[in-house]
């Protein structure tokens, strides 16, 4: 997405350097005035006043602790006692991403408004063509009934004057399986059952109200307080992110403590290898068509949303799961931190024994600029493993597909398609291929509309990273479905 | 118009970080009356964070011909960029 970094999401960035600089400094002895800082006295307030910019800033910082706002026991719960809480805690925070009720505006829940620009008139479209009868003419102009309006949006169609307006709710707009709805006072919650926590709503929330528990305090501790190897997992989506070479960041993550670094890239390598081998596998079998099963929302979605498409979602674990594995081969002890775009890696994270944390790269980014490590000036040190063209191309759409297809070779003959981005027009096509098949046998499935390097945690703008990933890739060797990698 | 204005964007982590990433979108969709007159410079971190007044919070910085602009967002940019064209 081409969009200049808004107030919202930018605040973001600001409040997780503030909080890692606060525990990297005096571990949170002063954590209670980050709130002030960003918002002092001075200052155009951007809600009703700086009080209440302060007391949704609190509850970010919260989520940026680790802590879920919804779940707040006691108000005068300082931001130190917060922060010493996530210190005492032992296992990372739970993935949950939850709505700061103070800070949703309850944006109006009628879909379809008629403006003052209705002239009244004898023609009277809209309300001929509504099909739930909810238009009706009060003093000469068009009026919806809300209880009755199902949001179809014809009288917007048929207007002679575009008097109707559409006014989007925009979380719930953004998320694709409705999990996100309004209570009793029109705040919206968003339902944990049905969240494929893809962070959509998050993205696109223009009062920032969204917000995810972060694990970034529980990563710095392993690194400050404990002796354990801190071995940090980085997504192929990782180039153009940081400016400087893969091999600067490499130091930059050693100079702040990280043990070691890894590429995903190899495990993503690794994915390919096995799904090529499960693709032609089943095409054998006859089955009519599979699905990549790499992105964790996708694959999610298709469990609770789209049971029918849970036969043809491939086997084959996701890069972050062999890599994992392969580290913790090595190093049993080790704290294994998968540093991603991603806010559904966190879900996945938590049924896989091999993963304890998910960082985005905001998060790292956060960390490094707290302690003062600029990574282009940093050291290049060497990666240990070395990942191939085909993992190091999972990021972009497209990229899995083509991974997979290269292996298959003349095996057999792969049609891929790209379902690039897990929007509701796609959850309809993908039902299809479910219920009838479809004209290809290989879908690729990216829930971020341009792959990871367009995912919620990214730094970078995604047209520049895609760039980057796709130079990374060609420099690198081709894999081959007998490439050895341990 | 023969100068192009020159944009120099600060993208060492802090600034990278703090927003500089975005004004990058200045490569791809600038307004159409700017577009044309821009030349833009990825700078390697020019020490402005290591300012101890304004360290990392007033970037990221970008320089507008010889114009500091800080905490620096795409429409402040745009906005310097279409001064410095009518100075010229």
């Amino acid at each position: 997405m081409l969009i200049p970094k808004n107030n919202a999401n930018l605040m973001r960035t600001k409040i997780l350097i503030r909080l890692a600089e606060s525990y990297l400094h005096d571990k949170f002895a002063n954590a209670d005035r980050i709130p002030l800082e960003l918002r002092p006295k001075e200052m155009q307030p951007s809600r009703c006043c700086i009080y209440k910019d302060r007391a949704v800033l609190k509850y970010r910082c919260m989520a940026g602790l680790g802590h879920c706002p919804e779940e707040e026991q006691d108000e005068l719960t300082s931001l130190r006692e917060y922060g010493q809480q996530a210190l005492a805690r032992k296992t990372a925070p739970k993935n949950k991403l939850s709505v700061i009720d103070i800070a949703c505006s309850a944006c109006v829940k009628s879909q379809y408004v008629i403006t003052d620009v209705c002239r009244g008139c004898f023609a009277q479209p809209c309300r001929l063509n509504c099909p739930k009868e909810a238009i009706s003419i009060v003093k000469g102009r068009a009026h919806i009934d809300p209880d009755k309006c199902v949001n179809c949006g014809k009288c917007f169609e048929v207007c002679p004057y575009h008097s109707v307006v559409k006014i989007p709710v925009p979380c719930e707009e953004a998320c694709p399986v409705g999990a996100i709805s309004k209570d009793e006072f029109g705040k919206e919650h968003i339902d944990a059952e049905k969240c494929i926590s893809c962070g959509r709503c998050l993205a696109s929330c223009p009062f920032g109200a969204v917000v995810e528990r972060s694990q970034m305090i529980d990563v710095m501790k392993e690194i400050k307080e404990t002796n354990k190897k801190v071995v940090a997992m980085l997504a192929p989506a990782i180039s153009g992110q940081f400016p400087g070479s893969l091999n600067n960041l490499v130091g930059a993550l050693k100079k702040f403590g990280f043990s070691d670094v890894i590429e995903v890239a190899v495990g993503a390598d690794i994915t390919t290898q096995k799904e090529a081998a499960e693709f032609v596998e089943r095409m054998e079998e006859g089955k009519p068509f599979m699905t990549t099963s790499c992105c964790p929302a996708y694959f999610r979605a298709a469990q609770v949303h789209i049971p029918e498409l849970k036969p043809f979602v491939s086997d084959t674990k996701t890069p972050m799961y062999y890599t994992a594995e392969l580290v913790k081969k090595e190093t049993p002890d080790c704290v294994a931190v998968f540093v991603g775009p991603c806010l559904a890696k966190r879900a996945e994270a938590e049924w896989d024994p091999n993963v304890d944390y998910v960082l985005t790269f905001e998060e790292l980014g956060a960390m490094l600029v707290a302690a003062g490590i600029n990574v282009d000036e940093c050291e290049e040190l060497p990666l240990g493993r070395v990942s191939h063209i085909q993992g190091r191309q999972f990021p972009v759409t497209g990229g899995v597909a083509g991974a997979v297809a290269s292996l298959v070779g003349d095996k057999f003959d792969i049609r891929t398609e790209k379902v690039d981005g897990l929007t509701k027009e796609n959850i309809k096509l993908l039902k299809r291929y479910a219920n009838k098949g479809g004209d290809n046998n290989m879908l690729e499935v990216m829930c971020c509309e341009g792959g990871c390097v367009s995912g919620p945690g990214c730094i970078a703008l995604s047209k520049k990273a895609a760039r980057a990933v796709d130079a990374y890739a060609q420099s690198g060797e081709p894999l081959t479905p007998e490439t050895k990698i341990s | 118009m023969a100068n192009k204005v020159k944009v120099r964007i600060c993208v060492g982590t802090s600034c990278f970080v703090m927003g500089a990433a975005q004004i990058q979108s200045l490569e791809f969709n600038a307004p159409a009356d700017i577009a044309d007159h821009i030349e833009i410079v990825e700078e390697r971190c020019m020490s402005l964070c290591k300012d101890i007044k304004r360290k990392y919070r007033n970037g990221p910085f970008v320089f507008v011909n010889d114009e500091l602009v800080e905490e620096a967002t795409y429409e402040k940019v745009v906005g310097k960029i279409r001064e410095q064209l009518k100075k010229s």
